[in-house]
């Protein structure tokens, strides 16, 4: 394979305000190799969500390199290599289902068949394929961010961003949804760079775990997760899931400025 | 969890006993209170009188209620074109503050203080200006229409979701597409808000548009003349008022539904 498909070298992030300098990110620096899974997991504030939309060219680092596929972040985004999935569905509510699936594939001005086909293919996938018809908002939240990871795998992207996807479904939801993206990505092959604060879900559907400190934002240590694949139900039952989770866990408790580190779904890193 | 639709269906006509029954209980009251403080016929006819009046013969010898229809639908005309040209230039405005804000913050102040000049003044004006024809009436119209066109759709235009915006960029979509795949089709529902004020609106252009001297067609020319006369007859310029706002209220009702087809897939889309 040689050399990784996402590579952040030595990149800072400041967030220039009139209240003055957020300085979000330091030193990061993180290599991605071709088909891992590899979960960014912090408290609310330690820029986990920056350093997410950095790689996906969608904010500028302030210094640093970032490398994706050989290219810069930016030629990567204009060629289409990423699929993007917010946590928040972000469907557009005059499109039904479908359509939405199909929303990259206009985009992207791929041909009729294509835009015909792909779209009810990829809605099997996530098991609505009766529900291509519908309105977003006729959907449950679970569903809603299921056809968004359908329409994130639309351009069969080389690389899948998911900030914190599931953090608000309830869950039983978000442990259906994890299983479930975990057969999508191995039947897509993409690499995926997935933001979380839940510990076990990181620890469940990851190859490595980069745990994040806040203020700023810097790498505390990268854990690599041994479980064997594939992974399912009793995975979770597994003795090493529990040291792993519980590795995770006073990775994070290690930081003194996480004492209270408990964060409510509804925020972002 | 399943499409309204058919539940919209079944309450059309639960509806139109309601329509009804709010038009049953405003005809008692106002009977009522005509009979309570034994009101004049000249401060307020009794309904019966308004209705005879449409059946009365005109100079012509034509009946009022032809007379009426000819003039509302003249009235009716000069709205439908003075909304299409007002709700056109507010778009225009509209995208091209959204696209600017140098050019808002330059035009706005402009655009707001047209609409602190009292209409009354402006009317006669455009009258002189443009004539007495159906033009003059269509602009006045328009003047009113494209007002809330602009505010709101500059609005809608701008508040799109950030995420939906960060979407577009990472599928590398290009601003035209951006604009007609998102920020246009999120705005819809700004822009009916503002047609459904400015559909009345307009009719109230056409009326004083058409109040000037030298008009010689339109509710507004009925307004005045029966005003002239209100001692005489007054049930006539109830009539009048009757006509003005049953345009009024049938061009609201047109958008509304309009509005239901459009951005069907709206939670917020006016039950009425």
């Amino acid at each position: 394979m040689g050399s990784p498909i996402i590579e952040l070298a030595s990149v800072d992030k400041t967030f220039e305000s009139r209240a003055g300098a957020t300085e979000a990110l330091r030193a990061i620096s993180l290599a991605v190799d071709a088909g891992e899974f590899v979960s960014v997991i912090g408290p609310s504030g330690c820029g986990k969500s920056s350093l997410l939309r950095i790689v996906g060219d969608l904010v500028e680092p302030s210094a640093g390199a970032v490398r994706v596929k050989g290219k810069s972040a930016r030629q990567a985004r204009l060629d289409r290599d990423y699929g993007i999935v917010f946590q928040t569905p972000v469907l557009y509510d005059w499109r039904t289902v479908l359509e939405n699936v199909r929303l990259p594939l206009e985009l992207a001005g791929r041909p009729r068949v294509e835009r015909e086909e792909r779209p009810p293919a990829l809605l099997r996938l996530v098991g609505l394929e009766e529900f291509g018809g519908h309105y977003p908002w006729q959907l449950s939240g679970g569903m809603q961010q299921r056809v968004s990871i359908a329409r994130a795998l639309a351009l069969n992207p080389s690389i899948l961003l998911m900030d914190e996807p599931f953090g608000a479904l309830d869950e039983m939801t978000r442990e259906r949804l994890n299983q479930e993206l975990l057969q999508v990505c191995a039947e897509t092959a993409a690499s995926v760079l997935f933001v979380t604060h839940s510990i076990a879900e990181a620890v469940f559907l990851s190859t490595r775990i980069v745990v994040m400190s806040p203020r700023p934002g810097h790498i505390d240590r990268v854990v690599t997760v041994d479980l064997p694949h594939p992974r399912v139900d009793k995975t979770r039952a597994h003795p090493r899931f529990f040291e792993l989770v519980t590795e995770v866990r006073q990775s994070l408790r290690e930081d003194p400025g996480l004492a209270a580190g408990h964060t409510r779904p509804g925020e972002s890193g | 969890m399943n499409s309204t639709r058919d539940d919209q269906a079944a309450a059309r006509p639960r509806r139109a006993l309601h329509s009804l029954a709010v038009i049953v209980a405003i005809a008692v009251i106002w009977e009522a209170v005509k009979t309570l403080f034994a009101l004049p016929s000249y401060q307020l006819p009794h309904l019966h009188e308004i209705a005879a009046d449409f059946l009365r013969e005109g100079a012509g010898g034509e009946r009022w209620l032809w007379i009426m229809t000819q003039n509302a639908g003249y009235t009716a005309l000069e709205s439908l074109i003075g909304f299409a040209l007002g709700g056109v230039t507010g778009l225009v405005l509209a995208m091209t503050f959204a696209h600017s804000r140098w050019l808002e913050r330059g035009l706005l102040p402009y655009v707001v203080a047209s609409q602190t000049v009292p209409i009354l003044a402006i009317a006669p004006m455009v009258v002189v200006w443009l004539g007495t024809s159906w033009f003059s009436k269509a602009v006045i119209a328009a003047y009113l229409t494209f007002f809330p066109v602009t505010v709101n759709m500059s609005r809608g235009l701008r508040a799109v979701d950030p995420d939906a915006l960060a979407l577009m960029r990472a599928l590398a979509a290009s601003s035209r597409q951006i604009f007609f795949k998102l920020r246009f089709p999120a705005a819809l529902p700004y822009l009916f808000t503002a047609l459904r004020i400015s559909a009345t609106a307009s009719v109230i252009g056409a009326i004083v548009g058409e109040l000037p001297v030298g008009s010689r067609f339109g509710m507004g020319v009925v307004i005045i003349n029966a005003a002239q006369y209100y001692n005489w007859r007054p049930a006539n310029l109830w009539a009048a008022i009757l006509v003005s706002a049953l345009i009024g209220i049938g061009f609201y009702q047109a958008i509304a539904a309009l509005e239901r087809r459009v951005v069907s897939w709206s939670r917020t889309a006016p039950a009425v």
